[in-house]
């Protein structure tokens, strides 16, 4: 399994957000994790990053587990195996998009030193904005940005959350069209979190998440 | 780390330049006040170190010292030259060196003296030899590097003790001649003129043993009798020396032969004889005392500057993590552990402050040198943009350690931030 959660629960400020959840992808599945807003989204991708810790159950990626290390093993353990992909929050603003890459694939310790940044800005189609600021490119390439710095470190799984809420249908397309290309050829899964209900044509498994869907789910 | 550091830096160019120069400037300040209190003091010390008594006309005691033994001023007036020999036949003085001042040849002072003045000061002849005759001169070591001039030179002294372009009085008829030229001694000597007091006298055509004028300050010295220093009229050097007080002199430097000199020597000319006896070593602590409080308030508020300076760059620092918590928050995500994020703070102000400190010192010393070429008192007193003291390293570690810890209490928010609160917030 790439990702595997069993019967997590987490409850803040006393609400459960998630009660008894389980899901799991095998190596190289596409899912997508559909929800409105205040369904527990960002609650679980918070989860399996180890950004929070559940209140029960247990959460592994690529078969390490997540729950029940330290915040340093949690760091380390996301720093290794995943690549992340949000919908805002893209690039570190001061640096331009190969120094971002280039920071990236020093943090995750990964290999092909500026080789491996310029493939992978070709491949995205930004060859010609390779040193662009954040603030000077497009939504659509600061989104397609975003997916080259989650690639970098060659992860087991890539998360994207919201990864197209914020743009037209055209660029929507561009984008979930290039995350599984690349999730493909980077032999990562992919697991997108949305609640934009356009993913779900692109997209083959498809599953609901809020409290009836848990319920359902369980 | 460091890269990223000034890539945000890079990227707020205004904040960061301001913030520099505010801590460069109070960086600036504090090393001025540094240099110029220990470079003055080690110079007052140096200059008058072998000198324990300076004996000239009645008037300010500082001001007999400071134009007898630093040269930086104009002299009481003068003194008759019996006053030498009179002193010299003290069993409590063990050395008694004259100066005649009067002439400059280019802003540097022409002083004539003895062999003795080259002793007090041990200096040494670099090139040529001591001067000998009347119209020798040998020159000190600035003098002979900034004029250019060289052995077998020959000049024209000035009346005055300052360049003054707009009222050149030479001496034409009585040129001096560089015979030698003294190795650097630290000293005032070095931007002297030395001859022998006879020439001094000859300059003004006034023959040894004859008369001198009353000129304050200036051996032996009158211009109005310039039309007549070549006559050869016998009737008229009768006349004149009928008519002539004895030559004299501007000042006696003094060393002591014993202790007992020191108590009794001064005491006995300033109540007893109509001449005045400083000692340098007190004049130069009370002038040091004065400027040393003034020195103080101004190192204080150069302090202040640096913590206001340490302040801003705090402020600048709390808005930038502030504004940037996304940022930081991807860092994080990215693989960054809490300590690189901490330490990337810490870098940035470690930087800023770096530049202004480094900035600050450069500044200061471009402003010595600057004041050195405009300012002939402070050419004068030896005080040189080059040279960097110890204390300087003190002061970029102080500028330094502001700003560690200006940009420690922004960065230290980082352990406590909430990630997936910061998340939620900003993707």
């Amino acid at each position: 399994m790439s990702l595997s959660l069993q019967h997590v629960a987490f409850r803040y400020a006393g609400r459960p957000i998630l009660d008894d959840f389980s899901f799991a992808m095998e190596p190289g599945e596409h899912s997508l994790l559909i929800g409105a807003s205040g369904s527990g989204k960002s609650t679980l991708v918070n989860l399996v990053c180890g950004l929070l810790t559940p209140d029960s159950g247990t959460i592994a990626i690529a078969g390490e587990s997540m729950t029940g290390l330290g915040p340093a093993q949690r760091d380390d353990l996301r720093r290794r195996r995943i690549g992340l992909v949000f919908q805002t929050l893209r690039l570190v603003s001061a640096l331009d998009l190969t120094g971002n890459l280039l920071l990236a694939q020093r943090l995750v310790g990964g290999t092909g030193g500026r080789d491996r940044v310029a493939m992978l800005i070709e491949r995205l189609g930004l060859g010609h904005r390779a040193h662009a600021l954040p603030r000077q490119l497009s939504q659509g390439e600061a989104q397609r940005a975003a997916i080259a710095r989650a690639l970098i470190g060659q992860p087991d799984l890539i998360i994207a959350d919201e990864p197209t809420s914020a743009l037209d249908h055209a660029n929507m397309e561009k984008v979930v069209t290039l995350l599984r290309e690349c999730a493909r050829e980077a032999g990562s899964s992919l697991l997108i979190v949305t609640h934009d209900d356009r993913l779900r044509d692109h997209v083959a498994s498809v599953r609901e998440i809020g409290p009836m869907a848990a319920q359902a789910a369980a | 780390m460091i890269r990223l550091a000034w890539a945000y830096m890079r990227d707020r160019p205004l904040t960061v330049g301001l913030n520099a120069l505010l801590l460069g400037i109070a960086v600036a300040t504090l090393v001025l006040l540094l240099q110029f209190a220990t470079q003055a003091g080690e110079r007052f010390e140096r200059d008058a170190r072998g000198i324990d008594l300076v004996v000239g006309a009645k008037g300010s005691p500082l001001q007999l010292v400071l134009s007898s033994v630093y040269h930086i001023d104009q002299p009481t007036g003068n003194i008759p030259l019996g006053e030498l020999a009179r002193l010299r036949a003290d069993p409590g003085v063990g050395k008694a060196v004259p100066l005649a001042l009067g002439d400059n040849f280019k802003g540097f002072r022409i002083v004539g003296s003895d062999s003795g003045l080259l002793d007090l000061y041990g200096a040494r002849i670099a090139q040529g030899r001591a001067f000998a005759r009347p119209s020798e001169v040998v020159l000190g070591a600035d003098v002979a590097r900034r004029t250019g001039a060289g052995l077998g030179q020959k000049f024209v002294g000035s009346h005055g003790l300052e360049t003054d372009p707009d009222g050149e009085q030479g001496h034409d008829h009585a040129p001096f001649e560089t015979v030698g030229i003294l190795a650097p001694t630290g000293t005032a000597l070095d931007r002297l003129i030395i001859t022998s007091v006879e020439s001094v006298w000859d300059v003004h055509g006034i023959a040894h043993d004859e008369h001198d004028d009353d000129h304050e300050g200036e051996a032996g010295h009158d211009h109005a009798d310039h039309d007549d220093h070549d006559h050869d009229s016998q009737h008229h050097d009768e006349a004149l020396q009928a008519e002539a007080p004895q030559p004299e002199i501007t000042a006696i430097l003094v060393r002591y032969r014993n202790a007992a000199a020191a108590m009794r020597l001064p005491t006995q000319i300033n109540r007893q004889t109509a001449l005045q006896a400083a000692a340098p070593a007190a004049e130069a602590a009370r002038l040091l005392g004065l400027f040393g409080s003034v020195i103080e308030g101004a190192r204080l508020f150069g302090w202040l500057l640096a913590l206001s300076a340490g302040l801003s760059l705090f402020v600048a620092l709390w808005s930038a993590t502030r504004a940037r918590a996304g940022d930081l928050a991807l860092l994080r995500v990215m693989g960054a552990t809490p300590g690189a994020v901490f330490g990337t703070i810490l870098v940035e102000g470690l930087l800023i402050a770096a530049i202004g400190a480094v900035g600050g010192i450069a500044l200061a010393h471009a402003a010595m040198a600057a004041a050195s070429s405009a300012f002939p008192t402070i050419s004068e007193l030896g005080i040189s943009a080059l040279r960097f003291l110890p204390g300087e390293a003190l002061i970029l570690g102080a500028a330094l350690t502001i700003g560690l810890v200006a940009a420690a209490i922004p960065a230290i928010r980082i352990f406590r931030v909430d990630l997936a609160e910061t998340l939620a917030k900003y993707s």
